[in-house]
């Protein structure tokens, strides 16, 4: 399981960047992305995905 | 003709300094300080070169922004930073986004190409300091380089109270706070959300927390000497009145300004106010309230809310001429321009200041009884030297028996470029003008002048060059002195 960023509505501020708590985010271009084999959706961290409670542009979604 | 320029017009060319002084040093108390009587003089070192914190700095100093801060942590029902156009001017608007690398790049060119160049801020297009670690690398490589450079942020201020010490001891000596409530129940109605201590809060709970925040912030600042002007974007039928309350708060905790803006808001813009029709005030409505806040925390009348990339004296916006493609990518700071300025604005300043207080004292003294709303094409410098047409904005001053003070500034559309659509623009600057009694300017021509008179506003470039306040009053005495004489 793990969350991923929807490039459309990503304005790749870095604000998930810099609250991930498991380091699985990078800035790719323009855009930031969520690598899908580091991420956990912060289970046992915090109630929610740190990226989606942070993003201020809803870019961020659970992966198909 | 001569052409005084405290402008970034030159930007290739060495500063002509004796051009800009237009017509030398004639008052017998040249070199007085023009430090207002109400500021002490500690304070007065802190922003007499900062455009946005002294009215009088804005006519000689610029500002720039660099957009390093792109994160933000609150969502504001008037904010979305997601469509970005060079034509707009907003806060929170850029074009580019920054690295400090970059950022550094972008502020020795500024400083190399105007002298005028005097403050850089960080104001987004995020927040600066939840974006701190950005924000702090920017500052500290540029202080490395230009070490007489004042550092400005502006914050929402939830993240304010973590950081105070850092600003400290790096002295920022200017913080700006967006304090639109001081009641969390209006505070819903402008903050969806907010993000703080690793969660997501939302409703009157997340304002309730935002204003907390906020005051312990502005307290430690002003604990700490550091200056701090507080933002209020006036809602209507949300928090306009509510502002009143705000201004009391803000005053309790030391704030050194108040600055009311008006919300700009349009349905392109793609926010939630712009997209459920939340209108912005009337400049009435603006002037208003600003005139029943006169007493609280001295308002700033003078912001023009400039882009979080913007470049250039408060009027003017050059960041267009400084993007990353343009800049050479190495660039060695040259301060000899710079401490020239400061120098010669030291002395014209003096100059101006002498002045300012002579012109309001003769106004004073003629004192027909009569307000003259006069509103005056200037570029800089403090003076008429703008042509009519060419002018991007109008400063509004009032002259009655209480002196010459400056009381806001009009936005226009310079219509004089090659005849397009003249006309039309022409009746866009008659409407902008709306109320004014004469208009001030280096040069008009015969068509808007009588324009203007069929509108019953008086055109004068008699005035040209003239310090803004001198022109003034020299325009005041010359339409009421004759009836004052007439009646006695």
């Amino acid at each position: 399981m793990a969350m991923t960023i929807l490039a459309d509505d990503c304005t790749g501020c870095g604000a998930c960047e810099a609250e991930c708590p498991s380091h699985a985010i990078r800035m790719k271009g323009a855009v930031c992305v969520i690598d899908p084999k580091k991420c956990t959706e912060c289970a046992g961290v915090a109630d929610a995905p740190q990226c989606d409670a942070a993003c201020p542009s809803g870019a961020i979604a659970k992966a198909a | 003709m001569i052409k005084p320029m405290i402008s970034l017009d030159s930007l290739s060319e060495p500063f002509d300094f004796d051009k800009a002084r237009a017509g030398g040093c004639a008052s017998s108390a040249c070199g007085s300080s023009p430090r207002p009587d109400d500021i002490d003089p500690a304070v007065w070192d802190k922003i007499k070169d900062h455009p946005c914190y002294s009215e009088d700095a804005h006519h000689y100093f610029a500002r720039m922004h660099v957009a390093v801060a792109p994160a933000c942590n609150i969502q504001c029902n008037y904010c979305n930073r997601k469509y970005d156009c060079s034509n707009e001017s907003r806060p929170g608007v850029v074009s580019e986004r920054l690295t400090p690398e970059e950022a550094l790049r972008k502020v020795v060119a500024v400083a190399n190409a105007g002298p005028q160049f005097s403050v850089l801020g960080v104001a987004g297009p995020g927040d600066a300091l939840y974006d701190w670690k950005n924000t702090r690398a920017t500052f500290e490589a540029v202080r490395a380089v230009i070490p007489d450079v004042k550092f400005c942020i502006s914050t929402n201020g939830l993240a304010l109270p973590d950081h105070v010490d850092e600003i400290a001891d790096m002295a920022i000596d200017h913080v700006t706070i967006t304090v639109n409530m001081v009641d969390p129940e209006i505070g819903a109605k402008i903050y969806p959300w907010i993000y703080h201590d690793h969660k997501r809060w939302t409703g009157v709970e997340a304002s309730r927390l935002l204003h907390e925040r906020q005051m312990l912030g502005l307290e430690m600042l002003t604990a700490r000497g550091i200056l701090t002007k507080i933002n209020s974007v006036m809602i209507p039928g949300v928090n306009d009145e509510h502002l009143i309350e705000v201004n009391k708060w803000v005053r309790a905790r030391g704030a050194f300004l108040h600055n009311v803006m008006p919300l700009i808001s349009a349905a392109e813009h793609g926010t939630h106010f712009g997209l459920t029709g939340q209108r912005g005030p009337t400049p009435a409505e603006l002037k208003a309230l600003q005139d029943k806040l006169e007493g609280g925390v001295k308002l700033m009348r003078h912001c023009r809310q400039c882009r979080a990339d913007a470049v250039g004296l408060l009027g003017e916006d050059r960041g267009q001429e400084f993007t990353l493609d343009k800049l050479p990518t190495t660039l060695l700071y040259d301060g000899t321009q710079r401490q020239a300025y400061k120098a010669f604005v030291a002395e014209e300043r003096g100059d101006h200041g002498a002045a300012k207080a002579s012109a309001s004292a003769a106004v004073r003294e003629t004192a027909a009884g009569a307000t003259l709303l006069v509103a005056v094409a200037s570029k800089g410098g403090g003076r008429v030297n703008e042509h009519f047409g060419h002018a991007s904005e109008f400063l509004v001053y009032e002259a009655d028996g209480r002196g010459i003070r400056f009381v806001g500034h009009r936005k226009a559309n310079a219509y004089c470029q090659g005849g397009f659509g003249v006309d039309a623009t022409l009746e866009a600057t008659l409407a902008l003008l709306d109320g004014v009694d004469a208009v001030l300017t280096a040069k008009i021509g015969d068509c808007p002048r009588e324009a203007l008179t069929a509108a019953g506003i008086d055109a004068s470039d008699a005035y040209a060059f003239d310090y803004i306040e001198t022109a003034i009053g020299r325009y005041y005495e010359a339409r009421f002195a004759s009836a004052v004489s007439a009646v006695a």
